[in-house]
């Protein structure tokens, strides 16, 4: 699988366009159900609304039924899902205040069954307006999000089938990816990743989408991350027996755009920086069996000195991250 | 414990320091019992080699007891004198694999200004600078050895610490300047710089095959020294013309291969001097190249010019178009000293080097200041100080 490919297809579904178009099914055949009873007994249904007793009332249901099979039809479409909720939304507040001002001119057993009508029409619109706003909040994560993408190789010197299977046994990736407390492997495509945050942890799960043995691990975030992403690494001999060339490639939504990613990049979180580092002690991992050690104790510096070195230490070994 | 810390520019103290540790099982404690100043000390001492810390323990040149090793070190055992190189090197890395000990890609865990700097980032180095790995250095009464079976080599029997601790670090490093020139019988070689790496280059250089050496330097006790102990010509530069000296020297063709041992904070005579003084004060260049430039003009066409002083950053003036219109061959490095030493110990103790008379001061670890103000002032004839921290 090429890595745009696979990018290309992780992108619809950061859009939230998936969510809203599978949202907007539902409601299409609603709509559908609704029309279609609404132009094939349009005295039953004025009577189910206590509106029986108007001309006027029974025009106007075969005017709503044909707006709900234009909402139907535009919802079932697939194009512009989001849109289509609204203009349920808007009917919805169109035909409970048309009902509701047919209400208070009715008395008896018509104003009870406007009343119960009144209440459906409600239940109705609250279940639009929460999908609208269920399909509005997934876009706001990724709203005018860029998909950012990265790059990052290492040439390890170790054969391409002891680096592939190494990084295939998920549990393996915490003992280079620092910012990992753990992976648990749940089954052959699914693991679970618990990340270090500065509050606890944040976990997510992970699914591979694609694998070739001693080629390429292809995987992505699944359930709802806080950074949507996917990634992909190969792995390739390396030219002149020098091992195995290793290449990371990452693609992500920064939460809130361009200021989250300056952000980020302010609090030293920059994703390329973290992939360097994790290849960086990949290799020592696979070359040398540990990440190397400093023993930074042994100096002659008071506690204050000390931190300030740690965080030089830091700059140096990182770029920048406290 | 005791050591010699670095404690800002130009300051240099003996503090108490906590006791290193074993942190990972292919690691061992050494008890140091001699080790030396290095003229590379002195760019960390003067300020010119970004990255030391506040506290920081010097030196990278010695020679000690195991005193403890991790459960995975096969090759020495508590009680073995060794003698370790100034390079830490992982022994799984393609350099260290293809014996280019100091080239090695995961010792130096800090990578990121050598990066910047140079492209790629080289081994990590004991007491210097946190962008060379930061590892704490020698002039200590312990100090932990990482990859001890790649770095730690044993002693043979009956030489003493004054014999092998310039194993460690300059007379490989003379020994990889003299190899580099390709030398046959017959060579002419000229040496810039008759410090202790210089002296160890020339030794090398006979040894190699050279059939003359010339040393250049200023100090008229440091050239009488290598006369007497090397048999090289000497050249004081401040006496003589050098590019005119050496052309006549060698019948007008100029030195086969010539060895830059002398860096970054090289001096010379006069305007150039003075020029190379300003833009490194003013951070325009951070080398002073006078003995490069030399080295380069001075060569003869199609010859070798070898470069084994330590130089860190940007020089100007390079004079480019001799290098390029003569031919010239450039070779260069720190020392791969885990190739060498094993070798130069069996010639040691063959009686084949012998480089005691460079370690001009013995001196107990709390002179350390003293020893680095001597050697950097080159008062009382100092080549080297050596501490012995467990005297």
């Amino acid at each position: 699988m090429e890595f745009e490919g696979l990018v290309v297809e992780e992108e619809a579904r950061w859009s939230g366009d998936g969510a809203a178009r599978q949202a907007a099914r539902g409601l299409g055949w609603l709509s559908l159900g609704l029309g279609a009873v609404q132009l094939a007994a349009p005295r039953g249904v004025s009577r189910l609304a206590g509106v029986d007793d108007s001309a006027v009332a029974r025009v106007a249901v075969r005017l709503v039924g044909v707006r709900e099979l234009v909402q139907a039809a535009g919802l079932l479409s697939g194009r512009r899902p989001a849109e289509w909720i609204w203009m349920r939304v808007a009917g919805d507040v169109l035909d409970v205040s048309a009902l509701g001002w047919a209400l208070n001119a009715r008395r008896g057993g018509r104003r009870l069954r406007a009343g119960f009508a009144s209440a459906a029409l409600v239940g109705i619109a609250a279940v639009d307006l929460m999908t609208a706003a269920r399909v509005a909040r997934s876009r706001a994560v990724t709203a005018g999000g860029r998909t950012m993408r990265l790059e990052r190789s290492v040439t390890i010197n170790r054969p391409v089938s002891e680096v592939f299977s190494f990084w295939r046994d998920f549990t393996n990736l915490p003992r280079f990816m620092t910012h990992l407390d753990r992976v648990e492997v749940l089954d052959e495509r699914h693991s679970h990743w618990v990340a270090k945050a500065p509050m606890g942890h944040v976990a997510w799960d992970a699914e591979i989408i694609a694998e070739e043995q001693d080629r390429m691990i292809a995987w992505r975030a699944i359930g709802a991350p806080g950074v949507p992403n996917a990634g992909q690494v190969t792995f390739a001999a390396a030219p002149g027996g020098r091992g195995t060339e290793v290449r990371v490639r990452l693609a992500y939504r920064p939460p809130g755009g361009a200021v989250g990613v300056a952000l980020a990049r302010l609090a030293g979180r920059e994703p390329d920086q973290q992939v360097r580092e994790d290849l960086r002690r990949l290799k020592q991992v696979l070359e040398c069996g540990e990440v190397i050690a400093v023993d930074e104790r042994v100096s002659a510096r008071g506690p204050m000195q000390r931190r300030v070195t740690r965080v030089l230490r830091r700059r140096l070994a990182t770029g920048g991250r406290p | 414990m005791k050591a010699i810390c670095w404690m800002g520019v130009n300051q240099v103290s003996v503090e108490d320091v906590p006791e290193p540790e074993i942190l990972s099982s292919r690691d061992a404690i050494v008890r140091v019992t001699a080790s030396s100043v290095c003229g590379s000390d002195l760019h960390l001492i003067d300020g010119y080699l970004p990255g030391m810390r506040e506290g920081d323990v010097l030196g990278h040149e010695f020679t000690g007891e195991v005193v403890e090793v991790g459960s995975d070190v096969r090759k020495v055992r508590p009680g073995d004198r060794v003698v370790v190189g100034s390079f830490v090197g992982c022994g799984g890395c393609h350099y260290c694999q293809e014996e280019l000990w100091s080239l090695c890609d995961n010792t130096n865990p800090q990578p990121l200004l050598q990066e910047k700097l140079w492209g790629h980032a080289i081994g990590g180095v004991y007491g210097y600078t946190h962008a060379t790995g930061g590892f704490p250095g020698s002039h200590a009464e312990l100090i932990r050895v990482p990859f001890a079976d790649n770095n730690a080599f044993p002693v043979p029997d009956g030489l003493s610490d004054e014999q092998v601790v310039f194993a460690s670090d300059a007379l490989p490093t003379g020994w990889m300047g003299a190899e580099m020139c390709n030398l046959w019988p017959g060579s002419v070689v000229a040496v810039w710089g008759c410090g202790a790496v210089g002296q160890a280059a020339i030794r090398a250089a006979y040894l190699l095959g050279a059939e003359r050496v010339i040393a250049i330097d200023r100090l008229p006790e440091r050239l009488t020294m290598t006369a007497r102990h090397t048999g090289a010509q000497t050249l004081n530069y401040e006496e003589a013309d050098v590019l005119e000296a050496l052309r006549e020297a060698t019948g007008g063709r100029g030195p086969d291969a010539c060895i830059e041992a002398v860096g970054m904070e090289a001096h010379s005579t006069g305007l150039q001097h003075a020029y190379d003084r300003t833009k490194q004060a003013l951070r325009l260049h951070t080398e002073r190249g006078a003995t490069l430039r030399q080295a380069i003009l001075a060569c003869r066409k199609g010859g070798t010019v070898s470069i084994i002083g330590v130089f860190g950053g940007y020089l100007d003036k390079m004079p480019i178009g001799a290098a390029m219109n003569k031919a010239l061959t450039f070779r260069m490095g720190q020392q791969h000293g885990q190739r060498y030493i094993p070798m130069l110990l069996d010639r040691i103790a063959r009686g084949e080097i012998d480089l005691r008379y460079l370690a001009t001061h013995s001196l107990p670890l709390e002179d350390g200041p003293w020893g680095y103000e001597m050697f950097k002032h080159k008062q009382d004839g100092c080549v080297r100080a050596v501490f012995h921290p467990a005297a």
